[in-house]
């Protein structure tokens, strides 16, 4: 009765891993197919990869993406790193005040957050652009970033850092050779979701960006709006790639050395 | 205590940031909805409550009611989903755990329209699942599984069902199992034990779940554009409409400001819920 009950579940456990990977699946199998019109499998080809490299659009919305995700983590990383620092500092009453404020944003609809950047900045006469998606970028970053730093200081204990400040330490100098040093994985972890937000980022980038700076997903939107392509499946896969590959390297620095979690690969 | 002050200095940028680019465009936002749009669809700076009064149009109220549907149902069939493997996630041992859980996380990081647009490759008239069925002469006409409600449901559970399954999972993982283990002592059967011990004390995860998921699915119009017809249109598509191509800011505004307002009521009737669920079990 009891195996009954496990296999069951095990059984359901594997058929929702298949639901959350099948589709994607299939997506990367097609940008591989070498027929455009139908979903009957006509070999393997490489050409569509190839037409995106020829094509200048997707290089410059790949550009515009990645200079934009590496401007925006760097300010998102190191605005949220500095406030985790303080906040640890702060009696219980103002940490729930600023984190309050600062989590926000993770519970309103996107959508909100994307107009109501859109309201702010043509109410300041801001081009949109480049720019505008940097600072859209930050702040929906930054959050995740000191979720992510948060945690790894609560981990760390205050040990170190009182031992650090009773053998003579400023507090500047336990910050930069103590505190930094061991959550210097949980920064990087933080930068790298940040990249990977910002990379990925369509319903907020959507209402900030301008005619010159199209991102991939936004690049992407408008060749859904026209149908299904092959071009949209090997763009589509070149972003599943470097989402994927972003996401195991900033779990393998968040849980290195971490209390709670070892590498286990 | 003296010298901590500059490192709780440290927040004041990040405040900052919020406040001007989170805090200031929300007020902005309310301040909008009270606003008159112009002929050329600029905004004018004039107090009318018109745009509320607009919203209770029933085609508006339509499109509301259909939205809290799809975000209900939504919510339903993610804690349906999501339960199960979230519990036998926490049932496996920490190594497998941990791989389980990435696997999990991995999608939820994947882009939301790149997935949305992964399933209409499989439903559309010649896609997958209709090319298949033809090939094998099970059907000579393709089905139209695409644009439609039930298409849009399951592209929001779909893209959404990693936001129920880590909370769960987290709540599962902090239960105290002794209690469980006195509850199969004292002889409840498995069933009785999940439905009397492992559920109520695993609350907290499902609540969080579906506020997650309730939150993001209400304003959700990636999947209802990409997955839906013209008539599965919800409200997040008005809004963006009103926004872009309407230009009706200040209407566009008030939609949202209601949105937000009542998708804060069902969370806070959610809750309450919950506790009164909770003080009936106490009470028994």
């Amino acid at each position: 009765m009891k195996t009954w009950r496990r296999h069951t579940l095990s059984g359901y456990s594997w058929l929702m891993l298949v639901f959350l990977y099948l589709p994607i699946a299939i997506l990367v199998l097609y940008s591989f197919n070498d027929s455009r019109i139908n979903a009957t499998w006509n070999g393997f080809t490489w050409k569509w990869y190839v037409s995106l490299f020829d094509n200048r659009q997707v290089m410059q919305a790949l550009m515009n993406s990645l200079s934009i995700g590496v401007i925006s983590s760097v300010l998102a990383t190191v605005l949220g790193t500095a406030a985790s620092l303080a906040i640890k500092h702060y009696s219980l009453r103002w940490r729930n005040v600023v984190n309050g404020l600062i989590y926000l944003p993770i519970v309103i609809p996107e959508i909100m957050m994307g107009l109501a950047l859109l309201v702010l900045f043509s109410q300041v006469h801001m081009e949109l652009g480049k720019w505008t998606l940097i600072m859209a970028h930050v702040t929906f970053s930054m959050p995740y970033v000191m979720v992510i730093v948060s945690a790894r200081l609560a981990d760390m204990g205050k040990e170190l850092e009182e031992a650090a400040q009773d053998l003579g330490a400023t507090p500047w100098g336990t910050l930069r050779h103590v505190t930094l040093p061991l959550i210097m994985p949980g920064i990087v972890a933080g930068f790298l979701m940040s990249f990977t937000l910002s990379l990925d980022d369509f319903i907020i980038s959507f209402f900030v960006a301008g005619p010159n700076s199209t991102t991939l997903p936004l690049y992407i939107y408008g060749l859904v709006k026209r149908g299904v392509s092959p071009e949209v499946n090997a763009l589509s896969t070149l972003l599943i790639a470097s989402t994927v590959l972003l996401v195991i390297i900033a779990e393998l620095f968040r849980r290195k050395d971490s209390k709670n979690g070892q590498i286990h690969f | 205590m003296l010298n901590k002050k500059p490192v709780k200095l440290l927040a004041a940028p990040a405040l900052l940031w919020m406040g001007v680019l989170f805090v200031l465009p929300m007020l902005m936002i309310a301040l909008m909805s009270f606003l008159k749009r112009g002929t050329y669809g600029q905004v004018v700076y004039e107090f009318t409550l018109n745009n509320y009064v607009r919203i209770w149009d029933p085609l508006y109220g339509q499109i509301f009611a259909d939205t809290l549907v799809v975000a209900i149902l939504t919510t339903v069939l993610s804690i349906v989903c999501g339960y199960p493997l979230a519990y036998y996630i926490s049932r496996l041992e920490k190594s497998s755990q941990q791989i389980w859980l990435l696997l999990v996380m991995i999608p939820f990081w994947i882009n939301f329209l790149v997935r949305s647009y992964a399933w209409v490759i499989i439903l559309r008239s010649q896609g997958v699942v209709n090319t298949i069925l033809q090939s094998l002469g099970i059907i000579t006409e393709p089905l139209p599984l695409l644009y439609n409600s039930g298409s849009v449901l399951l592209g929001m559970v779909y893209t959404l069902l990693p936001f129920m399954v880590l909370p769960i999972y987290v709540s599962l993982e902090q239960m105290d199992r002794r209690k469980l283990e006195a509850a199969y002592d004292l002889g409840a059967t498995p069933w009785r034990a999940f439905w009397h011990v492992t559920l109520p004390m695993t609350k907290t995860g499902v609540v969080t779940g579906s506020i997650l998921v309730f939150v993001s699915s209400i304003g959700m119009f990636v999947v209802p554009d990409v997955m839906g017809g013209a008539k599965s249109a919800l409200i997040g598509n008005v809004i963006q409409n009103q926004f872009l191509s309407a230009r009706d800011w200040p209407f566009g505004s008030a939609l949202s400001i209601v949105l937000m307002l009542l998708s804060m009521l069902l969370i806070l009737l959610y809750f309450r819920a919950v506790k009164a669920g909770e003080a009936k079990e106490g009470a028994a």
